[in-house]
């Protein structure tokens, strides 16, 4: 649930509460005010009509009330004496509503020429079903444009206010180690979000030290490597050289030269892998990708011819992209190695040029591999260990560095592998 | 001929000098700027090995230096960077050659000799060992008088075992000449031996004397039966 919608929701049901609570208060004082207002009303009514009474004694007689808001009753003089003003609500038959309608009705009594009256006034009365409901639409409608109110608001200050910290996430979504960029977290002027930026980018800071320190190890380390592995290889040769080797003797010269080469090898492999992720590969330029892709076939050629494979290429599509020469070099003749190591003898290999998409298909074991686990340093399927289990890693790594997409498919059918390049 | 070699790590220095000395190159040596510099201004060489990180300066400083003094020696780096752009940085400061640590030693061999032959305008395309002759320009293979159809990775390979003619070529290094750097090469050797089975049988029916011997299970060395 976004923050937005739980404050809103939230608003939403204490509104609900607190409103009926309000409304309630709200009636009672209401309904309060009007009483005093009418009752006061009467009393000054009452000293009208006693006056009246007083210059014209005739309206006495006046004994229901008629068109008239007042009615006269002959009353006991014990009676009167004792009786006190009284305030009362009462029904009284209304002709226009055709019903009996509350009345507010004010009883008194009085003394004129010797005799005593009991005067009742009236005066119509608000109709408080009436009011109730008026209210519970008032109330009603209210609270739906509070409610509106509150989410315009929300969606306009709250946020405003969050923007930079929506800002900070997207950032951080986007934002990779390895990527060429530093990271600059959004601008804003408000504390919370000024310590949550410098707390972040603190932490990312030293993350990114901590990769580059390690890159940079693996790059020294493989440097110095260079050179102590080049003596021992260089002296084995030597050694060979010598004429009269026991057969045993140069066994072991063969199998310290093979080791010693597969680890230049590796050394090599991870040397380039952290110069790509160092981005030491720069200038980009429009590589003609089928072009490329045949020359690399042409150099390959004997091999190809050596295993008895088949190449069948389709040209559905130019592929032109921008990246570095070397690198797109690298790609796409370990993919194509890849496919003519891996095939079976007389196997076929199928490449393919389409929209935005470079497809090399080879026929090989009958068996799908863990596309999780092929793009991985170091995995080696049921192979030789003779073997780096770079070649993919490195792709996998200069398609990122190209942002490429590499990935894999496999046909159960006709057992066939096929590596994709998507732009 | 003389050659020189820039390198500060000894055990380096040794086995480089080593194998030059194997095909009666005439060998300076020199472990930092300073000793090599004294030396590049007192002598002339024919091909000077040099190494890019050493003791008290830079081997590209000391190449600007040669460039300098208008001296004409035959220039190889071989270092431990072996990215694109510090090749290209030594090759334009004038190096003929770049070649990146480490590497075998019959690739050194092919290298300082192939600089050597530019360098010494004799024999400039032509190769000869006993009577085989290799023509690296017009790409022509003549054994015992009579010309031999190779295809294109024969031909590479006999012409790299021709330059290291004598010397012990280790498979690994017949496949990184074949192949370029970078492979795995555990599956190239069957195809590098069929190569080496056709050449023998090639060279075989021309009758020539000279012979691709394998060298216990290592590699392969080029003789010639006369040598013998």
């Amino acid at each position: 649930m976004k923050l937005l919608n739980y404050t809103s929701s939230w608003f939403a049901l204490l509104l609900l509460i607190i409103i009926p609570v309000w409304a309630g208060v709200f009636y009672f004082t209401i309904l309060d005010e009007i009483y005093d207002s009418m009752d006061d009303g009467l009393e000054n009514q009452k000293i009208l009509v006693i006056e009246k009474a007083y210059q014209d004694s005739s309206i006495v007689n006046k004994q229901t009330f008629g068109e008239g808001y007042y009615a006269f009753t002959p009353v006991d003089p014990e009676k009167a004496l004792k009786f006190q003003d009284i305030y009362l609500d009462t029904l009284m038959y209304m002709k226009n509503e055709d019903e009996f309608e509350p009345v507010r009705m004010l009883k008194t009594a009085f003394h004129l020429n010797g005799h005593y009256y009991h005067l009742r006034l009236i005066t119509s009365m608000v109709e408080e079903d009436d009011l109730i409901s008026v209210l519970l639409y008032a109330l009603a409608g209210l609270y739906i444009g509070l409610v509106c109110t509150i989410l315009i608001l929300n969606q306009l200050l709250i946020k405003r206010v969050w923007l930079p910290f929506y800002g900070l996430i997207d950032k951080l979504k986007h934002f990779k180690l390895n990527g060429p960029d530093t990271f600059v977290p959004p601008p804003t002027k408000i504390d919370e979000f000024i310590l949550l930026n410098s707390t972040v980018r603190k932490l990312i800071q030293s993350n990114i030290d901590t990769y580059q320190s390690q890159k940079q190890f693996t790059e020294n380390a493989s440097h110095e490597l260079q050179t102590p592995l080049a003596i021992g290889i260089n002296k084995l040769e030597l050694l060979a050289q010598e004429a009269d080797l026991k057969p045993q003797q140069a066994a072991y010269i063969e199998s310290a030269m093979n080791n010693l080469e597969r680890m230049k090898r590796l050394n090599s492999s991870l040397l380039l892998m952290s110069k790509i992720e160092n981005n030491q590969f720069g200038d980009r330029v429009a590589v003609n990708v089928n072009q490329t892709v045949y020359q690399l076939l042409e150099d390959l050629t004997d091999m190809v011819e050596y295993r008895q494979i088949t190449i069948q290429t389709h040209d559905h599509m130019e592929l032109i992209w921008e990246l570095n020469k070397g690198l797109a070099d690298i790609l796409l003749s370990n993919l194509l190695k890849n496919a003519i190591f891996h095939n079976k003898p007389g196997g076929q290999i199928t490449i393919q040029f389409s929209n935005g998409v470079l497809k090399i298909s080879n026929n090989g074991e009958p068996r799908e591999l863990d596309r999780n686990q092929i793009f991985e340093r170091f995995y080696k399927g049921s192979e030789s260990t003779s073997r780096s289990g770079l070649g993919l890693a490195i792709a996998r790594v200069i398609a990122q560095n190209c942002r490429l997409i590499l990935d894999y498919e496999y046909d159960a059918v006709s057992y066939t592998h096929s590596f994709t390049l998507t732009q | 001929m003389k050659v020189l070699i820039v390198e500060d790590e000894p055990e380096m220095l040794e086995v480089i000098a080593q194998a030059l000395e194997q095909e009666d190159l005439l060998v300076e040596k020199a472990t930092d700027y300073f000793s090599a510099l004294h030396k590049i201004v007192s002598y002339e060489y024919d091909c000077i090995i040099l190494d890019i990180s050493l003791p008290g300066g830079s081997g590209l400083a000391l190449l600007k230096e040669l460039k300098n003094m208008q001296k004409t020696e035959g220039v190889l780096i071989v270092s431990a960077k072996d990215s694109v752009d510090d090749k290209v940085i030594g090759l334009q400061a004038g190096a003929d050659d770049y070649l990146s640590k480490p590497f075998h030693q019959a690739e050194l061999i092919a290298r300082t000799k192939a600089i050597l032959r530019r360098k010494n305008s004799f024999s400039l395309t032509l190769l000869n060992v006993s009577d085989l002759s290799v023509d690296t320009e017009s790409r022509q293979v003549q054994a015992n008088g009579s010309e031999l159809q190779l295809n294109r990775k024969e031909y590479e390979i006999l012409l790299y075992l021709c330059v290291n003619s004598g010397r012990l070529v280790s498979r690994t290094a017949l496949a990184e000449k074949v192949w370029g750097d970078n492979v795995d090469i555990a599956d190239n050797f069957d195809f590098i031996y069929s190569q080496i089975k056709n050449l023998r049988k090639k060279l075989k029916e021309s009758g020539s004397t000279v012979k691709i011997e394998a060298v216990y299970g290592i590699g392969y060395k080029l003789t010639a039966n006369e040598a013998t």
